[in-house]
């Protein structure tokens, strides 16, 4: 009963972080370093808000309203990550008129720090993915999808490691099935590799090489299926390393981040939003730089 | 306060995910959650001035005129064939098939698209892209299957029993009450099993959608890169008033 009083407490005072730049960061050790991380999946070019008539969203949504409530955030902490799962692209006319363009372009604006890709930013082929890149001034981080054949070759990044107050932050990205799902003549000479021999690889690699404090998988294979499908949930019980995937493709509405356990018999979070940027997702990690520390549990309040 | 409304609240006490090597970093505390984008958010004001030229852009080309469409239609008037299918179905043939014909030198010999992929109806009135954006929202393309005459067969097979307005364009097809093809004719003529036949339909249904597995190993795909949704538009900008009408396609005889 006296935990659970506790992180009530300090959820509650989460909540307050808009208000006060109150957190339970305040009712910790000064020694805490806190990370936000920031994301969105499948936004699918749903750049103004769902309109009051709308039957499912109404007056859900918006990139410009997503912009204040980012801004508000990385004023709270300026330790913040925004990261996308793929979809940027496809869904209404902005896509059709400006091919993904405005898209990119308004990103920038926000500051996004890296995304992975989706199967509908093929959509307009390869190329059309490729000739928008300009417009991004954030990093595509893809780590199964082989690009060597094609014009997208030496425009992604396996991974990239981003460091906020010390802290080492690495970020693998991994990609659904091509095959069956995009027309090949879209995808061309794009290589779909195993997405668990990959995950095993780069997040052994950030972790113990690189010295990573935390290894977030940027995904879009999907939150879980029926069938024998490679899923999110499957890749974090088979895996070790992985701390956070954020999801997408499946347009799975999470009210909070799924807690699994790896294969080391570790925690790892799974979360996902939803689609067309009607939520963002915001996850906290709190790091004690202290050398003594008492306990070896992390609390994990979801 | 936005922020309250979606925090869920569970706790664990579980071992360390990961302690933290050279700079003795221990993760202590993860907290997640969701926040609603709504309109207790207000827009952020340089990024709506960013987007209002091409809003502007998009809306003024979306909403301009392109045709009128004497009466309303929508998917669900007719047993076995509709206005607005008939519609749908002419316009592939009247769009695809010169193209088809300056690539292969073939013509295009009949429709078929699915039921389904009517995504609204079309008001009364004038008619603009915005209109085609609702009738194919999807990025479908036109695909033309060089069908045997067998699999023709199986095609009518799949319409006796999906009883289905799914729209068709030169064939002609009467059912008995029991839903049992009793004619079937492409271009006017008797299918020949011994034939091949150039069917247009969209690349979602040629690869297997809504089970229409008829098409899935078709002699031959010809590609005519053409999206289903530009052919309507092409249609509407070069017509003044739609004439479209439920006729004797597709029918059921008493």
């Amino acid at each position: 009963m006296k935990r659970r009083n506790f992180i009530q407490q300090t959820t509650a005072a989460t909540a307050f972080v808009g208000l006060g730049g109150l957190s339970s960061i305040a009712m910790a050790p000064v020694s805490k370093i806190h990370i936000t991380i920031l994301h969105t999946n499948d936004v699918h070019s749903h750049i103004d808000p769902f309109g009051p008539d709308d039957a499912r969203n109404p007056n859900m949504g918006g990139v410009a309203r997503r912009a204040t409530l980012i801004e508000k955030i990385r004023k709270e902490n300026p330790n913040t990550l925004l990261l996308d799962a793929g979809d940027i692209f496809q869904g209404t006319p902005y896509f059709n008129f400006y091919g993904g363009e405005l898209e990119f372009k308004l990103m920038s604006k926000m500051k996004y720090d890296a995304s992975t890709i989706g199967n509908h930013d093929f959509d307009n082929g390869i190329e059309g993915l490729y000739a928008q890149l300009p417009h991004a001034e954030f990093d595509f981080i893809s780590s199964n999808y082989d690009f060597s054949n094609t014009v997208m070759d030496g425009h992604t990044h396996p991974f990239k490691i981003f460091k906020k107050d010390g802290v080492k932050i690495g970020i693998f990205g991994l990609g659904v099935e091509l095959d069956g799902l995009v027309s090949k003549k879209l995808y061309k000479e794009t290589q779909y590799l195993d997405p668990i021999e990959i995950a095993e690889d780069m997040s052994r690699k950030l972790k113990e090489e690189q010295k990573c404090d935390l290894v977030v998988c940027l995904s879009h294979l999907g939150y879980e299926y029926q069938h024998d499908k490679i899923s999110d949930i499957k890749l974090a019980r088979a895996t070790e390393n992985i701390d956070l995937i954020i999801g997408g493709h499946t347009h799975t509405f999470l009210d909070k981040p799924t807690v699994e356990t790896n294969r080391a018999g570790k925690k790892v979070l799974v979360n996902q939003v939803g689609c067309y940027g009607l939520y963002l997702g915001r996850i906290d990690f709190y790091l004690d730089s202290q050398n003594n520390i008492e306990t070896d549990g992390v609390k994990i309040a979801v | 306060m936005i922020a309250l409304k979606n925090i869920g609240i569970l706790a664990f006490s579980l071992l360390m995910l990961n302690s933290c090597k050279t700079e003795n970093l221990r993760l202590s505390e993860i907290e997640g959650k969701r926040i609603t984008i709504d309109t207790n958010l207000q827009a952020n004001t340089e990024l709506e001035e960013f987007i209002q030229p091409y809003r502007e852009h998009l809306n003024k080309t979306l909403d301009s005129t392109l045709a009128y469409n004497p009466k309303s239609m929508n998917k669900s008037q007719g047993e076995l064939n509709t206005a607005i299918g008939n519609m749908m179905a002419d316009i592939v043939m009247e769009q695809a098939n010169p193209v088809l014909k300056s690539r292969t030198g073939n013509e295009i010999d009949m429709v078929l698209l699915n039921h389904g992929g009517i995504r609204s109806g079309l008001n009364k009135g004038n008619v603009n892209a915005r209109s085609a954006y609702g009738l194919m929202p999807f990025e479908n393309e036109i695909v033309i299957a060089e069908l045997t005459g067998e699999k023709i067969l199986e095609m009518l097979e799949y319409l006796e029993r999906a009883k289905t307005a799914h729209p068709v364009s030169g064939i002609q097809i009467e059912m008995d009450r029991n839903f049992k093809i009793t004619s079937a004719k492409i271009q006017g003529e008797e299918i020949d099993p011994e034939l091949t036949y150039f069917v247009a339909t969209s690349d979602y249904l040629q690869q297997g959608g809504d089970n229409m597995n008829f098409f899935k190993d078709p002699v031959e795909v010809y590609n005519v890169d053409y999206k289903l949704r530009n052919a309507i538009i092409d249609y509407f900008q070069k017509t003044d008033t739609i004439k479209a009408e439920r006729d004797d396609r597709f029918i059921r005889k008493n």
